[in-house]
């Protein structure tokens, strides 16, 4: 279980949240293709590295907001959280 | 059965002033409080307790603890106990598994004579063909199964779960675990000490006095340094950011109850598991591990046999010698680092006579005992991304550190553990090497107090991240560096296999001859074997097996250990029933203000997501006359209510509706209808216009939880700039639709300030008022049902108030309560879907004829391009042919075919095809016939169309599609009187 940062309420287990996918650009409705507008409804990159994404609060404050997920390593970028990596490759 | 109960000595764990009784296999048999089921049965001469599971071959203690392969038991309705762990009760009724008739005379040894046929994998090539005899090899198949018996009729338990946040969790309650968790207690942490036995201390528990001393003094300072020690609990799993996942048994107490813990740092200090030798005979009963020898000498003062062959490589073997001759067992040692071995244990069939040595000397002996080395039970820290590497020196895998992790400019990152959680999993004890005891216990202190210092950062920067938290005072602590004096290796003879072949693993009957043929067959590499041969899938899980099966798996493909590496540790470590992991379900319910009038008045509740509603009070059909005669009142409450305010809020609802919004004037109401961005249909409702900038709306009452959601989604992301509040009132009204001819006299009598007459307050429009003296309530004026109505929203505490109010004041008209089932069949008649029953994840709005209602000449709203392509087609297309809802009516008007039937038609092939579905049908008492909804292809939508209705039992029944989908008052003459 993931331990995620919300903005608002601070790190709250994974399943308190909703992850809502990855965030993206709503294209145009008036100008958008048809391969355009389908791309932004059913296509994530999915990309084994660093990812924005939106997250819903939903048991805490109901905010949405991004955050930076690695998808290949399943971690956070929490600046406030992270050990300094020059001081964490000793043996365990 | 021989008693082998020594005399009393000190250490003991038993209380010989109890002595409690049980039965085994039928048979009375008696033990000591502090006994396990094995020790007992042991101390009463008991050397066969099971059969195995594929040759079925007699079986005895190996290890006398929870990893026991050989000790699996069934008690009462319990199956697959380990009793090698589990402590002896009073009146427990114990019996052997896998053996049939008997546990001596066992009809399936039998397979022992074929064992051919069931070498490695035979499942799979036995059993594949032909396939349409499968149904018979699986009852045959099924009859071998191994393992106890479910009893379906045994009381299930309650199981609770429990969260903890500690600071610290130290899994393992040995001398170098005690000593952590005492150090990072005293330096202020709150910690969790878990360990997997029953008592504490580890392996000083069943050593010398002085260990045995120590152990008691470093227990006892853990517990005066205020660490929370929990025993007989296993950390059987861990997860990102250290979330833990700790099993506490019952011990013969309550049923077993799962942890949930967050911990800031975890500590490993799982110990060391002894580990099997693999030659001839290995699996018979009397061939023992040192520490299994020891814990029964020791703890529970049993002698194992009378003459013992010892074979040692380390001072744990040595040390078991020691404790045999001390009992008076005589010993023959074999000192493996003196290159002497043993090759096989033969005997009669259900023990050991004599033991062959290397050298071709030959012992008579009831007991052999091995010390060939130790596996370290990384499991937890593999979890965290931890490698261990294969030392040939130390004769064990170690933990290594994470090669390769992300660091924060986020240049690379792999599957291993981050930066930072390396820092928050430690070890110590034997997983990370060798030592003397003042050695183990510095090295926990000082691996406890890194631990606790760690965790104070680790809370520092979680405070930091709480913007609503009291402020951080004061600096972040200085990181703190791992400055642990590392544990030595000690030397060790690497000792797997021996000259001859063995089993491997001992709780799946996989023989190193199976490795080695799995193997050749092209099974070479270590995760492969492991499925092919199921070795490390019993219930061992690998904790004694895995490195043998590694080790015999290089012999065969001429590389190294290292080389051939180990298979992946998964959670769970230590087994968890279903029952606590499913714990206790607490799901709320909704009940409206109303609940205990309606239950009073005899209502048929149901469950409609978390509501519960009256479905009816007695007669749905009464229910439906006296609305359409009369006057009824039905509990809406749940309808999902959202207050909408502000200068944008106009904007909002037409950012959220197919229709339009800008000009409904103040004081009507209007249905709307909402798509997703893929033009499937949401949600619809009603909302009014209550002031220029201020709306009720209202949602379906099983999509208002989503709706919330989805109306905040385009607020916060893609219009956070408009100035618009919606508040949830569901529950802050209670909702009364109050439906008939008769219902404009009914409220007449209750409401004073607002005039009801029909040129006053007109169909679909919204007026605020007093309802029965009660104030601000909102009124409007809808029809769900096809009759005049008044949907009333009240105050919701005044709710009950205003409900028994209108029942008083129009008993004369003939009022009464109806309920969903009314409601739904009047629906049903006027034609009204309801959106997730008519509709599902694929019908885009046109499907249900209300392409009049999506105004494509309005700004941007939801779904618009789609809706815009299923309307007038995609570019350069033509318009698709979507699916039509229509209402339809069988041409028995008795026969009510069930929701979800299909309507097939015939295609072209000259075969039927499916080319529809019954969505909603009812027995219409209005019409006193049969009527339906249904989606069909456009072809099938004409009016008059007469379609093919199939219904469970293959049964073709015809009807006819509708004009209109309002099978009653298609013109709606009725409402608007």
């Amino acid at each position: 279980m993931l331990l995620v940062l919300c903005p608002n309420c601070g790190p709250r287990n994974s399943a308190d949240l909703t992850l809502m996918g990855e965030t993206g650009p709503r294209p145009d409705p008036f100008a958008a293709t048809t391969v355009e507008w389908r791309t932004y409804l059913y296509e994530e990159e999915n990309a084994a590295g660093w990812t924005t994404e939106t997250w819903y609060c939903r048991l805490g404050c109901r905010r949405f907001f991004t955050t930076e997920r690695h998808r290949g390593a399943n971690r956070f970028r929490h600046p406030p959280l992270d050990l300094p990596a020059e001081e964490t490759g000793e043996a365990p | 059965m021989s008693p082998a109960r020594l005399p009393a000595r000190s250490g003991e764990v038993i209380d010989r002033g109890r002595p409690l009784t049980f039965t085994w296999n039928g048979r009375a048999a008696t033990g000591y409080e502090g006994d396990t089921i094995v020790s007992a049965l042991a101390a009463s001469g008991c050397r066969v307790f099971s059969r195995s599971m594929k040759y079925h071959r007699p079986r005895g203690i190996l290890t006398a603890d929870y990893w026991d392969p050989n000790t699996l038991v069934q008690v009462g309705d319990e199956p697959n106990v380990r009793a090698g762990h589990r402590l002896l009760e009073a009146g427990m009724a114990v019996s052997a598994q896998n053996a049939w008739p008997s546990l001596r005379w066992d009809a399936k040894a039998l397979t022992a004579f074929g064992g051919r046929a069931l070498s490695a994998g035979f499942y799979y090539k036995t059993f594949m063909r032909p396939r349409w005899l499968w149904p018979v090899y699986e009852r045959v198949l099924a009859r071998f199964a191994p393992g106890g018996v479910i009893d379906p009729d045994s009381t299930p338990r309650r199981h609770d779960k429990r969260y903890a946040h500690p600071d610290v969790v130290v899994a393992g309650g040995g001398p170098a675990g005690l000593a952590a968790a005492a150090a990072a207690a005293l330096a202020g942490a709150s910690v969790l000490l878990v360990e997997h036995e029953h008592i504490l201390g580890g392996h000083l528990r069943w050593g010398t006095e002085q260990e045995r001393v120590l152990a008691a003094e470093l227990a006892e300072a853990a517990g005066a340094a205020g660490v929370e020690i929990l025993c007989d609990a296993t950390v059987t799993g861990r997860w990102e950011d250290n979330w833990l996942a700790i099993v506490e048994r019952a011990g013969g107490g309550g049923p077993e109850r799962l942890i949930k813990a967050r911990a800031k740092v975890l500590v490993v200090a799982a110990g060391l598991i002894e580990r099997p030798y693999v030659f001839a005979g290995n699996d018979r009963p009397g061939v023992m591990l040192s520490q299994g020898v020891r814990r029964l000498l020791n703890l529970w003062s049993v002698g194992p046999g009378a003459k013992a062959v010892v074979l040692s490589a380390n001072e744990a073997g040595d040390a078991a010698a020691t404790d045999l001759e001390a009992a008076g067992v005589t010993v023959e040692s074999v000192d493996a680092r003196a290159g002497r071995t043993v090759v096989a244990a033969e005997g009669p069939r259900s023990g050991v006579e004599r033991v062959v040595l290397s050298d071709g000397k030959r012992f008579d002996a009831d007991l052999l005992v091995t010390a060939v080395g130790w596996t370290a039970p990384t499991s937890l820290l593999n979890m965290a991304g931890v490698r261990p590497t294969y030392d040939p020196v130390g004769a064990r895998f170690f933990p290594s550190p994470p090669v390769d992790h992300p660091t924060r400019s986020g240049a690379s990152a792999t599957r291993s553990l981050s930066a930072a959680e390396a820092g928050t999993v430690l070890s110590t004890g034997g997983i990370n090497g060798d030592g003397s005891l003042d050695e183990l216990v510095g090295h926990g202190e000082a691996t406890g107090r890194l631990a606790a210092a760690r965790a104070a950062t680790v809370a520092h920067r979680l405070q930091v991240a709480t913007a609503w938290a009291a402020p951080v005072n004061g600096p972040e602590p200085p990181y703190p560096p791992d400055q642990r004096e590392p544990l030595g290796r000690d030397r060790h003879p690497e000792m797997y296999r021996s000259s001859t072949d063995g089993i491997v693993d001992l709780s799946e009957d996989v023989s190193s001859r199976d490795l080695r043929h799995g193997a050749a067959e092209g099974f070479d590499s270590v995760e492969l074997i492991k499925r092919w041969t199921t070795a490390t899938m019993g219930s061992a899980q690998g904790k004694l097996e895995t490195v043998n099966v590694v080790a015999v798996l290089a012999e065969a493909t001429d590389s190294s250990i290292s080389q051939v590496g180990t298979t992946t540790w998964r959670p769970p470590y230590a087994p968890v029933t279903l029952g606590a992991l499913a714990g206790r379900m607490f799901e709320p319910v909704r009940i409206s203000s109303l609940h205990d009038l309606h239950v009073a008045a005899g209502m048929h509740p149901i469950g409609a997501g978390q509501w519960i509603r009256p479905e009816h009070y007695g007669d749905p059909e009464a229910e439906v006359r006296n609305v359409r005669t009369n006057v009824g009142i039905i509990d809406v409450s749940p309808l999902g209510k959202l207050d909408v305010q502000g200068p944008d809020a106009t904007d909002l609802l037409s950012l959220l509706y197919v229709n339009k919004w800008r000009r409904l004037a103040v004081g009507s109401v209007r249905y709307g209808v909402m798509c997703a961005e893929d033009g499937v249909i949401l949600d619809d409702g009603v909302t009014g216009r209550l002031g220029d900038d201020h709306y009720l709306m209202s949602t379906t009452s099983s999509g208002s939880g989503a709706m919330e959601v989805w109306i905040q989604n385009w607020l916060q992301t893609e219009h956070p700039d408009w100035r618009v509040r919606v508040t949830p009132v569901t529950d802050a009204y209670t909702s009364i639709n109050v439906a008939g001819p008769r219902s404009r006299d009914l409220l007449g009598r209750l409401v004073d300030d607002v005039d009801l007459s029909s040129e006053a307050f007109k169909y679909m429009q919204v007026r605020r008022g007093a309802v029965a003296g009660v104030g601000g309530c909102v009124m409007w004026r809808i029809g769900f049902t096809g009759e005049l109505s008044y949907e009333l929203h009240v105050p919701a505490g005044y709710g009950p108030a205003v409900w028994q109010a209108l029942l008083a004041a129009g008993s004369d008209l003939g009022v009464a309560p109806f309920g969903l089932e009314a409601q739904r069949i009047m629906r049903l008649e006027k034609g009204h879907f309801i959106v997730g029953q008519d509709t599902d994840a694929l019908t885009k709005a046109p499907t249900a004829g209300i392409e009049w209602l999506i105004k494509l000449d309005k700004e941007d709203f939801a779904g618009r391009p789609e809706l815009q392509w299923a309307l007038e087609g995609e570019p350069d297309g033509e318009p698709p042919e979507l699916p039509r809802l229509v209402a339809v009516q069988p041409s028995d008007p008795v026969y009510v075919p069930p929701e979800s039937c299909q309507i097939v038609a015939v295609g072209s092939d000259g075969g039927e095809r499916i080319i529809g579905r019954i969505t909603s049908s009812r027995f219409s008492p209005t019409l006193e016939r049969s009527i339906c909804l249904a989606q069909v292809e456009a072809a099938y939508a004409a009016a008059g169309t007469q379609l093919t209705v199939v219904d469970v039992t293959g049964r073709r029944w015809t009807a006819a599609v509708m004009a209109h989908h309002a099978h009653f008052d298609p013109e709606g003459e009725r409402l608007r009187v």
